[in-house]
């Protein structure tokens, strides 16, 4: 038994999302860039799916840019932002403390050519506010690039109050949405949303293929150079099965968001209450705005990948922000945002559910996680002393 | 899961000696909470062998494999023979780490290091006797 609690990392795709793509390696195998019938055929298909991709994002056709996922189109979007801002004089950044690191590494990048950045804090709950992002916003602010919804701790950003503060001084406005997008409703014009990025393999379409959305007038300045695909903006031969999978992913997503989200919430729920009684632990993130099938939780005592090791032992694949399965000598950054000592943030343990989980595996992890966490803290040496007294409990 | 061999996982999952010693011979803490690891080996010494060992680790599987290993090593040894042992030999007996786990292994040899220096200090003796 495989009990999958692992969707914030990737999804397993959809049949419909598969059924989508095959013809595009069977059939329908043109190049869009060719003028013949083989490929204009492709390049219509490919149109209607850029179509389709845009009405559940509420922009146009032309505002949408395939890239290779979520991390490619963060690049995109901050160094054309970067760049748009750095004609006008204008290199100051305003981001937050708890970004992906495909924003966090551009930025440094970014710093190192002489801009400006400030990471706003988030605050225990793991947010920002748009009074925050408007006190910081000064005369040389070019970009101000906040996440959706936090991939780790699944707190959901005010997005469209943000990108009101930001076009009321003028700043362009983009998000992170992988982990919004075909869980979270976004309409870019309504919540004043300049640029977007999303990966297809987050809601159940295909890997390595994700889409930026940059509003009409906003030039991007090119990562990758080539051919003239993607209005010259993106080198390279489209990926027309991703892109066809991703497109009836999406859609498929859209079409049945508010149902998925009721359904998976409840779940979510269930396992934090169930969690929750497990002595000297606590919930990382906003407990109220909070993506539909994210759990978090840290256990004082004991090290995540132990635990993510015995959890798979027993079928049930998740995830854990500690030092040594983020494979660098610190825990997870958004842990640390948070304020979550080192200690505790060794200690977590992530649960992202979708729609394709059961009540069924929900019960069965709160069976077998409760037995875990206390295997691990009977035989570490930091729980004995926190239970003998000799070290304070922090939890 | 393909990161660690079987010998790892095994030890990981069925870890030797597991627990503490009352009224120990010698007691070895290393590591710390904040970098996410911290051993504690725990040594009964008697005639100058071991003649038992038990350890409690907080820390990710390698640690815990390490730190079994590392007891199975050393118990029915003399304590000059458990001095010298490296963490390499642990690395070979577990069949290898990843190179970012190799740590873990260095952790256990100190720890054992640590516990025979708290039973040389009790005992009055120096680790050249």
């Amino acid at each position: 038994m495989t009990i999958y609690a692992d969707n914030a990392g990737t999804t397993k795709m959809s049949r419909t999302a598969i059924d989508a793509m095959l013809p595009f390696m069977e059939e329908y195998y043109g190049n869009p860039s060719s003028l013949h019938s083989v490929g204009q055929l492709v390049a219509e298909k490919l149109q209607k799916a850029r179509e389709e991709i845009a009405a559940c994002l509420g922009c146009s056709a032309q505002e949408i840019t395939f890239t290779s996922g979520g991390s490619e189109a963060d690049n995109q979007a901050i160094i054309s932002a970067a760049k748009l801002g750095e004609k006008k004089g204008k290199k100051h950044i305003i981001s937050t403390a708890f970004e992906h690191h495909a924003v966090l590494h551009t930025l440094e990048k970014l710093k190192k050519q002489g801009f400006d950045i400030e990471l706003l804090p988030v605050g225990p709950k793991g947010t920002i506010t748009a009074e925050q992002v408007k006190d910081a916003i000064r005369e040389d602010t070019c970009l101000v690039t906040t996440m959706y919804a936090n991939n780790e701790i699944g707190s959901i950003l005010p997005i469209a109050e943000i990108g009101r503060v930001c076009h009321e001084k003028g700043v362009l406005f983009h998000t992170d949405a992988v982990q919004a997008a075909g869980h979270l409703k976004i309409n870019c014009k309504e919540q004043n949303i300049d640029m977007l990025s999303l990966s297809a393999h987050k809601f159940h379409g295909p890997k390595g293929i994700g889409v930026l959305y940059a509003k009409k007038g906003i030039v991007l300045s090119n990562i990758i150079e080539g051919g003239a695909q993607e209005r010259g903006k993106r080198g390279g031969t489209e990926n027309i099965p991703a892109i066809m999978g991703m497109a009836a992913a999406l859609k498929e997503a859209c079409d049945h968001i508010d149902e998925n989200a009721c359904f998976v919430s409840v779940l979510r729920d269930m396992l934090i209450e169930g969690l929750k009684k497990i002595p000297h632990s606590a919930l990382n993130g906003d407990p109220v705005n909070r993506l539909p099938g994210n759990v978090n939780f840290c256990f004082e005592g004991i090290e995540g990948e132990s635990l993510l090791l015995l959890l798979d032992e027993k079928g049930i694949c998740a995830s854990s922000g500690s030092a040594c399965t983020s494979g660098s000598l610190d825990p997870s950054h958004v842990l640390l945002s948070i304020g979550r000592p080192h200690e505790i943030a060794h200690g977590s343990l992530r649960l992202s559910l979708c729609e394709y989980n059961t009540e069924e595996e929900v019960e069965y992890m709160l069976r077998e996680i409760p037995k875990a966490v206390e295997y691990l803290r009977n035989m570490s040496p930091l729980w004995k002393d926190k239970v003998e007294g000799r070290k304070e409990f922090i939890l | 899961m393909a990161l660690y061999s079987e010998k790892v996982m095994d030890h990981f999952r069925n870890p030797r000696n597991v627990g503490s010693i009352e009224n120990a011979s010698g007691v070895g803490e290393v590591g710390n909470a904040k970098c996410g690891d911290i051993m504690k080996i725990y040594l009964k010494i008697e005639d100058d062998i071991i003649t038992d060992v038990k350890f409690e680790t907080f820390g990710c599987g390698s640690a815990i494999a390490s730190s079994s290993m590392a007891t199975e090593l050393i118990k029915g040894k003399p304590v000059s023979e458990a001095l010298e042992l490296s963490n390499k030999a642990v690395v070979e007996a577990l069949d290898g780490l990843p190179a970012h786990k190799v740590h873990c292994s260095v952790l256990a040899e100190e720890a054992i290091k640590a516990a025979i220096e708290d039973y040389y200090e009790k005992t009055g003796q120096t680790a050249n006797q």
